[in-house]
């Protein structure tokens, strides 16, 4: 049963050949043998899991279900959830419990899903490793000596692992995609503005955007058809029709032009990587694509501008973690300013610090045009040559990151090796456009490498496809790891 | 360009995170190192160019400027650190 897709397990419970509570039971069961090797978890709760399965069961015999009712599928610590603990694995929310619910949950809820617990991550979501949670770092399933990737990372070895069934994530500079490439999911980070930001606790606004990861394309699909839609509470949710992510998942490939950025296939990916990328552009290729070279001249210039960019946004974000009206107080302080200082001082690990004290910087008088407003025209340069690509292509296709898992505290003393590793991830979100990662081989030392699939705006629908066709014809994605 | 201990202890102030001097120093160095890796951008010739702001050029939505919320002050209080009589309590700030 850990190993069926949503499609199965969605088939085994309206065929009562199971219940939601023995599926909760069974996973619950999992996490409680398996996290404390993974600390892919920072809260479960198996009242109130159970508690959701046992409602779910009674909508079974009432028989008005959807393909997600009863499923159980961990959330991201991101996502403010009524009732439970939401950390954003910092020290600044651990006694935060939710008075109410982000967007996403409830549409998860309503579709009667089961909430199976907090999934660790990067604090405030700042990290490609996960090894900035105040909570401990998360391992990779495949070798618990590396990291899962970040930010999104506890979601990413949890699926992996199959302590549950699908996850949610975020993804603001490669957060989805990169942990999914180097744990050996399946990830969608959807176009910019067509999932719901409401609940989700703000780290960079103008790029966040929430999406699913699991165990294949068409669990990503079916999740989709849940968190996707308008949602008035975010003023920057897409006023759109309502799509069925699954409609085209059975297309041909036949005649896709698949373009491939000049720019990623050169120095910095590692060996491993471009083997198993290659192979999988030579699988498409059997599927009927054909290949289009194309340039992104301005992509290498994306690290130095989301690292203007987000940290300017967090900077002012974080502001709003004063100690006073939720989150830590330091015990003791001699006046209001030094309780703002010493309690955000307490409260923010040393990545987040960094970040608030960059994005300070570039915005203070006088530092605003050189760096601001210079990374928000470099932006609309990046996102041009999207603009451009897409005239000769249909999807474009790449490495999700340059190098497989590396190693836990191998990059931990310099940030500006860390930043890197989100190389190909972070042109993506400046654009607003829709990337995924999907398992596509394995590379030095048997870890997993993703292949990732951008699309043109609003195209998950064809990207979703363009991946389900290749796990048709390959088996990468149901290769799990050993624990 | 590179930050001066005085300028991290200045961008500390403003972003108000406390910082002892062995802190200030670890973070001038990184920062440093950071801003090394932005100053790339700055040969770029964007004469002309609109800066982008956001991903989707759309406009700000408007709504009818009625009361949609409901008073939950109870709820939210609830995880406030220190409150009384409704009111969050911070240090006395008017002598």
């Amino acid at each position: 049963m850990i190993h069926s897709s949503l499609t199965q397990l969605g088939a085994a419970l309206r065929a009562k050949k199971i219940s939601s509570v023995e599926l909760t039971q069974g996973y619950l069961d999992r996490i409680a043998e398996l996290n404390p090797k993974l600390n892919a978890f920072i809260t479960v709760n198996p009242e109130k899991s159970l508690a959701q399965a046992r409602e779910a069961d009674t909508r079974f015999a009432s028989g008005k279900v959807g393909a997600l009712t009863g499923i159980p599928i961990a959330q991201k610590d991101i996502f403010c959830a009524k009732g439970w603990l939401t950390t954003c694995g910092s020290k600044m929310l651990h006694n935060f419990v939710s008075p109410y619910d982000a967007h996403v949950i409830s549409q998860f809820n309503n579709a009667g899903a089961i909430n199976l617990g907090k999934t660790n991550m990067d604090e405030f979501a700042m990290g490609s490793s996960n090894e900035t949670s105040h909570y401990g770092p998360v391992k990779n399933p495949w070798d618990t000596a590396r990291v899962p990737g970040g930010s999104s990372g506890g979601t990413a070895a949890a699926v992996a692992a199959r302590l549950c069934a699908a996850a949610t994530g975020t993804d603001t500079g490669g957060s989805i995609r990169q942990p999914a490439a180097l744990c050996g999911i399946s990830g969608l980070k959807p176009t910019y503005g067509v999932v719901s930001r409401y609940g989700m606790i703000a780290f960079a606004s103008s790029l966040d955007q929430a999406g699913p990861m699991g165990r294949n394309a068409e669990d990503l699909a079916l999740m989709m058809n849940v968190m996707a839609g308008f949602d008035e509470r975010d003023s920057t949710s897409l006023q759109r029709e309502k799509e069925d992510y699954t409609r085209d998942l059975n297309k041909s490939l036949t005649g896709l032009r698949i373009g491939l950025p000049r720019e990623f296939f050169a120095e910095g990916m590692g060996a491993d990587v471009a083997k198993a990328v290659e192979a999988a552009i030579a699988e498409y290729k059997k599927l009927g694509a054909v290949i289009v070279d194309i340039s992104l001249p301005n992509s290498k210039l994306s690290v130095p501008v989301y690292y203007v960019l987000a940290p300017a946004e967090a900077s002012s974000n974080l502001s709003r973690f004063d100690g006073v009206r939720y989150g830590y107080r330091a015990p003791e302080y001699s006046d209001l300013a030094d309780m703002y200082e010493k309690s955000r001082a307490q409260g923010f690990g040393a990545e987040v610090k960094r970040r608030i004290m960059i994005g300070t910087y570039v915005l203070s008088h006088g530092y605003y045009d050189a760096y601001y407003l210079q990374a928000q025209k470099i932006r609309r340069l990046i996102a041009q040559d999207f603009t451009e690509a897409y005239k000769q292509c249909d999807v474009i296709m790449g490495p999700t990151s340059p190098s497989t898992a590396f190693k836990l505290g191998e990059k931990g003393d310099d940030p500006v090796q860390m930043y890197l590793s989100d190389i190909y991830t972070i042109a993506v979100n400046l654009a607003g456009l829709p990337g995924m990662s999907i398992p596509c081989g394995f590379g030095a030392n048997d870890m997993p490498v993703g292949l990732q699939i951008i699309g043109n705006y609003f195209d998950e629908a064809r990207m979703l496809n363009v991946a389900h066709q290749f796990q048709l014809a390959t088996d990468w994605h149901s290769r799990a790891p050993k624990l | 360009m590179s930050l001066s201990l005085a300028d991290v202890e200045k961008v500390a102030r403003l972003a108000r995170l406390a910082m002892n001097d062995e802190e200030l120093k670890a973070a001038q160095s990184q920062l440093n190192n950071i801003f090394g890796l932005i100053a790339e951008m700055q040969a770029v010739d964007t004469k002309g160019i609109e800066p982008m702001s956001h991903a989707q050029d759309v406009a700000q939505r408007l709504r009818e400027d009625i009361v949609t919320e409901t008073n939950q002050r109870e709820a939210f209080q609830a995880v406030a650190p220190q409150v009384e009589q409704g009111l969050y309590l911070v240090p006395q700030v008017i002598e």
